[in-house]
């Protein structure tokens, strides 16, 4: 760096830290420049090579009738056509329309809710709380798909424990109107632990006066964590209602490996892949299916990211 | 977390949760219980702990057992010992080279991750442009996105871009690992980027001051002042994207087709038969899919918590 570049450097220093934007892009010497602009392009190329423009050709390829086979050109354009089928004429799409639905709301009723209890729980001082919170979160570590096998064992019909103990036949995994039951109680082992984690981390942060506050106004612990904690836990709240929104949309891996999501456990995301790596590739139906997938979630996405930015300026 | 756990667990980390990354954390925990709800409370929580630390129990205890026993004598019987299983299912499953399979897709695309988000974080976190957030909204929202939705034409762009035999003996970016990396590092960048970008705004600015006096260009004011200093929050996100990476399996099932080059997590379908499936062999194939995942977890818990936890909000 010359000498002279020195002078309007140090006045840089000197202005307070949020110094005016343009100001200080110019400031920058030009090979310092060229590395601001590498350090930030790169890693925006393949978001918006691997992310944004597949999610723009999706909407595009929604409105077209294409196998796949031919070239761009065999695309054979035809309106709102795919979602009109999706809607009527395709067996699968309501079913999974209403398993996703009850997906979020098992998740909700059940791990999300034990999650968030067990963080408030393991959050006060209590002899061994690591230890639980421990066995809690380790199932987070392992993937759905491998969850899926872990809980054959208690589902084989004719190996499973359940079974064993209760001399019954049934068969959990394979039976359309008990599997997704089954593959959802495998999803809380691990969902209630991830809540949980989530949650303690917020407990952290509330601030210790307020509840002693409480405790000298002689509040009882669950008042005082409805009317004190819960309030101010505003951002963590709606974080665990996005992402609860999110994953049940999500949902893919369990039902893949048990049965490819079919028979009893259709969902929307199964049903996107079914239509490109399956048997018929129908790559315009298929987008549609994804394109109404990527409208529910963008709906929370914007609540999320609202989230964050306003605590983003707060900071 | 496969496909599905790249969800944010995100606002703002407060200055005081960043250090506890860095120091154990001292914390004024949530009060004590009064005596006897205490006691009660204790004992459901451990009774809920067992219950869920038993499935990988009971896997662990299955896999140690000979399949013929088992069914001679029903799962609630003790005895039948053997090693057999995990010989077997190694074997069988080809686990070995399944395992190479995901070290290779594991390890390149943390490290990539880490290192482009990083370098966004850095400049988001050092300057004060405008298109500040606009970029972080870009990054964090493509995280959030269904993979689902981006399915179609990602999985048609990678079967278009050739690449040479000795990068990918099928020829195009399809079935290679370089896909499977590629699309793990852009989905996970988002999340990358927020966590480090908001750990590196907690660093003092008068660091920065000082190199720019000494006449440090920017890239040594990421790589040798800033890197060194946010390796608490490099250590934690680096274990919590090797557990996600080697747990994907969404990506995985749809972009790699031939058998040989599936990740561990999707090759386990290799132990399930079509009409008959030994359920002592499936637990054995799981503990050894969980290993590497469960020995990262017990090696780095505490990076794995404060990764989960660094980007959580005060509240």
């Amino acid at each position: 760096m010359s000498h002279t570049d020195e002078a309007p450097q140090q006045a840089a220093a000197a202005a307070p830290a949020q110094a005016p934007p343009q100001g200080r892009e110019k400031k920058l010497p030009a090979r310092d420049r060229l590395t601001v602009i590498l350090m930030v392009t790169i890693p925006l190329l393949l978001v918006l090579l691997l992310v944004w423009l597949p999610a723009l050709l999706s909407v595009v390829l929604s409105f077209g009738k294409w196998n796949g086979f031919g070239g761009v050109d065999t695309i054979e354009w035809v309106g709102f056509q795919n979602y009109e089928d999706i809607a009527t004429i395709y067996p699968p799409f309501w079913p999974a329309i209403q398993h996703n639905l009850i997906w979020l709301g098992f998740l909700f009723l059940f791990p999300t809710l034990l999650g968030i209890l067990l963080a408030v729980i393991l959050d006060r001082e209590m002899r061994g709380s690591r230890i639980y919170q421990t066995a809690f979160y380790m199932p987070v570590v392992l993937s759905l798909a491998l969850i899926g096998f872990i809980w054959q064992l208690f589902y084989s019909r004719d190996q499973g424990l359940i079974n064993d103990v209760f001399g019954t036949q049934v068969d959990w995994y394979g039976d359309p109107d008990i599997n997704l039951w089954a593959v959802l109680v495998a999803t809380a082992w691990r969902h209630t632990g991830y809540i949980m984690l989530i949650y303690l981390a917020g407990l952290k942060g509330v601030d210790a006066s307020l509840r002693e506050a409480a405790a000298v106004d002689g509040a009882s612990e669950v008042k005082t964590f409805f009317n004190v904690i819960f309030p101010v836990m505003r951002p963590i709240n709606m974080i665990v209602v996005v992402i609860v929104v999110i994953e049940s949309l999500r949902a893919f891996d369990l039902v893949w490996v048990v049965n490819k999501g079919r028979n009893g456990l259709e969902l929307i995301g199964a049903l996107v892949a079914q239509n490109v790596v399956g048997e018929a590739t129908r790559y315009g139906f298929g987008s549609a299916l994804a394109v109404i997938m990527m409208l529910i979630s963008s709906v929370f996405i914007t609540i999320y990211l609202r989230n964050v930015f306003r605590e983003e300026r707060r900071g | 977390m496969s496909s599905h756990d790249p969800v944010l667990v995100a606002t703002t980390p407060p200055d005081d949760q960043v250090r506890d990354a860095r120091t154990p954390p001292k914390r004024v925990e949530g009060g004590v219980m009064s005596k006897p709800r205490g006691v009660v409370v204790t004992v459901i929580v451990a009774l809920l702990a067992l219950a869920w630390l038993f499935p990988l129990l009971w896997a662990l205890v299955n896999s140690f057992r000979e399949y013929d026993y088992t069914q001679a004598n029903g799962y609630l019987s003790f005895g039948g010992w053997t090693f057999a299983n995990y010989e077997d299912a190694w074997s069988r499953g080809n686990f070995g080279l399944h395992m190479k399979n995901s070290l290779l897709i594991t390890v390149p695309a943390v490290l990539l991750t880490l290192w482009l988000s990083s370098m966004v974080a850095f400049v988001l976190a050092r300057f004060s442009y405008r298109f500040n957030l606009t970029l972080l909204g870009v990054f964090l929202a493509a995280n959030l996105l269904p993979p689902q939705a981006l399915l179609i034409p990602v999985f048609r762009m990678f079967r278009e871009v050739p690449l040479p035999y000795f990068m990918s003996d099928s020829g195009s970016m399809l079935n290679s690992f370089w896909a499977l990396i590629l699309v793990n590092t852009a989905f996970q960048l988002g999340f990358c980027t927020f966590v480090l970008s908001n750990y590196m705004k907690t660093l003092p600015h008068e660091i920065y001051e000082s190199a720019e006096l000494d006449g440090a260009s920017v890239w040594r004011q990421y790589w040798q002042l800033t890197m060194p200093l946010v390796r608490p929050a490099l250590a934690a996100l680096a274990t919590l994207q090797v557990t996600w990476i080697y747990n994907e399996f969404f990506w995985a099932t749809v972009l790699i087709q031939q058998g040989d080059k599936l990740p561990v997590t999707s090759a386990l379908n290799n132990l399930r038969g079509q009409f008959f499936t030994d359920t002592n062999l499936v637990a054995a194939g799981s503990i050894i899919v969980a290993l590497p995942v469960l020995v990262v977890f017990f090696a780095l818990q505490k990076q794995f918590v404060s990764g989960l936890t660094l980007g959580s909000t005060k509240g």
